[in-house]
């Protein structure tokens, strides 16, 4: 990437883990139209942008006798759950699913953790070598991630952990994104609160736990949404790491179905469905976060 | 492995007033090691071994031997590999800027008090948590030249039929247009971020002094946005020059090789034939070309942005 130190500064930069973008638009200058020429371009837009979930949906509904039909149509001829039973009775999707499911859990509790214990350490606490730990830690966010993979997989290899799940864990425990993150939210913080801690007798890991860490959450979900989006999604990692198909993770899982099940498209939409929809539902929860996380992934810089 | 994007510009350390505690340097290392190793350990090390490695020929098993330079002078010779920087570059050169163009689009529009703006924003973000394998299904499905939606549309207008991501011209096409399905979200949240940011005072002073919409936006707003533009720019091609994940997922580098990229022949060299000398060695090469590429628009971008001033 750039020169991690100097980058022409955006405008937008100082707010990394804040809610950036959330906040309503300003009124517009002129009167609210009672119809916005603007929706003449955002309708179409979002009926293209949904259009592969809907395809997605009903396709999983659909009776595989439909994909022959000719001309093909969009509605299913009838609604059935075959493809969701073919899926759950033929492939190990339940299993990858829990497998995914902890990969997730395991690395966002683990990025949380140690995330914010070196991030507030690079923020606050002043060691020898701090400087030295934090820039090798900045060059670190410069290595892509295709140079790494052959020793990575080597030494896993060797230690006994390819095709474990582990192996598709340990590369999330901890990232330099992570400790970057956390430790500019906890620079924004104000010392004042942390010095009443510390003349309250508090020590500097009580003061962390008590008086910093309740005011991070909103830091702490930014950093979870993307540990929960990149370990949920990933695929090249359990790709080169696991080939035993009982440690599979679902985005691993889906790709199998693609050589093996070509045709049987309610099966494999059924599974992109279990793929997709609990992101979804979070996404649709927790939009407002969700929007802010993908804005300051972009406001590092 | 993490993809995170990268922070880029980190603020300068506060000058801390308080005085050192004697026993601070165990606390601050305390906090900071567990991380550090885990980082450290998982990026540091296989890197450098890794360099070791591009100067090897090494299949995993057999001895090590050592090559010199071979791997790296084997580069220049390997149609594979200009194929493959080809489509990567074709790729890219599709993307970024329909990327940035989609997003500020989209921005814009967005950036507005109208009726139903919960729901475009959402139309618009929620394809941003859908995984490559996942998406990579859908565009086989939706662009398959027999049943797929795209030639349902096209037949519906009397339009002719296309072979899609089964014709070598336009494989990588659709692999750019679902990987914008996908990414408007980033480009588009970013500039919305940038455009809420232009002062309001600005804006309202141009209109005064009597300019119209399209010289507001030309002239004052995009002026501001133009930093955060380079940044995307700059964030979208490295991830552009990255380009694997929807690859394996719709096309696995055919038809003919039409949609190999760098990264699918890495993937393909050390994982498949095995060659893990020569898999890094690429690698090695994909790195400086991207850096190269990083530091030579951060440059030009501050001797322009110094020229303006």
């Amino acid at each position: 990437m750039t020169d991690p130190t100097r980058t022409p500064t955006s405008p937008t930069a100082r707010r990394v883990g804040a809610p950036a973008v959330e906040g309503p638009p300003r009124p517009p200058a002129r009167r609210r139209l009672p119809f916005s020429p603007w929706h003449l371009l955002l309708l179409p837009v979002a009926v293209v942008f949904l259009l592969p979930f809907a395809e997605m949906f009903l396709t999983s509904f659909s009776p595989a006798s439909d994909i022959t039909r000719i001309p093909p149509g969009f509605w299913p001829s009838r609604f059935t759950l075959d493809g969701y039973e073919r899926l759950f009775a033929e492939s190990g999707i339940l299993r990858w699913l829990g497998n995914t499911v902890v990969v997730s859990v395991v690395s966002i509790a683990s990025h949380l953790v140690l995330c914010s214990l070196a991030g507030y350490g690079f923020a606050r606490l002043r060691f020898p070598g701090r400087e030295l730990g934090f820039l090798g830690i900045l060059a670190t966010i410069m290595i892509p991630s295709q140079l790494l993979m052959v020793p990575t997989y080597v030494v896993f290899a060797k230690l006994g952990l390819v095709n474990d799940l582990g192996a598709a864990i340990v590369p999330w425990l901890a990232s330099a994104f992570g400790i970057f993150l956390m430790r500019q939210f906890f620079l924004s913080l104000p010392a004042e609160l942390e010095e009443a801690g510390r003349v309250d007798g508090c020590s500097r890991l009580q003061v962390f736990l008590l008086v910093v860490l309740p005011l991070a959450r909103p830091a702490m979900a930014t950093l979870a949404i993307f540990t929960l989006l990149g370990s949920w999604n990933d695929l090249v990692w359990p790709l080169v790491a696991i080939n035993d198909e009982q440690n599979f993770t679902l985005q691993l899982g889906l790709t199998t179905f693609q050589g093996t099940r070509r045709t049987d498209w309610s099966l494999l939409m059924a599974g992109n469905v279990v793929a997709t929809v609990p992101l979804i539902v979070l996404f649709l929860l927790a939009q407002k976060q969700f929007v802010a996380t993908m804005a300051s992934a972009g406001l590092k810089g | 492995m993490t993809t995170y994007p990268s922070p880029v510009r980190p603020p300068t350390p506060r000058p801390v007033r308080r005085r050192r505690v004697p026993g601070e340097a165990l606390a601050g290392w305390g906090f900071v090691a567990p991380a550090l190793v885990v980082v450290g350990g998982l990026t540091l090390f296989p890197a450098v071994w890794a360099l070791v490695l591009s100067f090897r020929r090494w299949d995993g098993f057999s001895p090590q031997v050592g090559v010199g330079t071979q791997n790296y002078r084997d580069l220049f010779s390997d149609p594979s590999l200009l194929g493959a920087a080809l489509h990567t570059v074709l790729y890219t050169a599709m993307f970024v800027p329909a990327s940035l163009l989609l997003g500020l689009t989209l921005a814009t529009a967005l950036n507005r008090r109208i009726r139903f703006i919960g729901f475009y924003r959402t139309a618009v973000f929620v394809p941003f948590v859908v995984s490559a394998a996942a998406t990579g299904i859908l565009t086989t499905y939706l662009f398959s030249p027999q049943f797929g939606l795209v030639n349902n549309v096209l037949r519906v207008l009397h339009l002719p039929q296309q072979g899609w991501l089964e014709d070598s011209g336009q494989a990588m096409v659709v692999i750019t247009i679902m990987s914008l399905w996908g990414q408007a979200a980033f480009t588009t949240v970013i500039y919305l971020a940038a455009l809420q940011d232009v002062p309001h005072e600005t804006v309202e002073a141009a209109r005064i002094d009597g300019a119209n919409s399209f010289q507001v936006t030309w002239r004052v707003v995009w002026p501001q946005l133009r930093p955060v533009t380079v940044f995307v720019g700059v964030y979208q091609t490295l991830q552009a020059l990255q380009l694997f994940d929807l690859v394996y997922a719709t096309t696995r580098g055919g038809p003919l090789e039409a949609t190999q990229t760098i990264v699918y022949l890495i993937w393909t060299t050390a994982f498949q034939q095995l060659q893990f000398g020569y898999g890094s060695a690429i690698a090695y090469a994909l790195f400086v070309v991207t850096l190269a590429v990083t530091v030579a628009v951060t440059v030009t971008q501050r001797r322009a942005a110094r020229r303006t001033r």
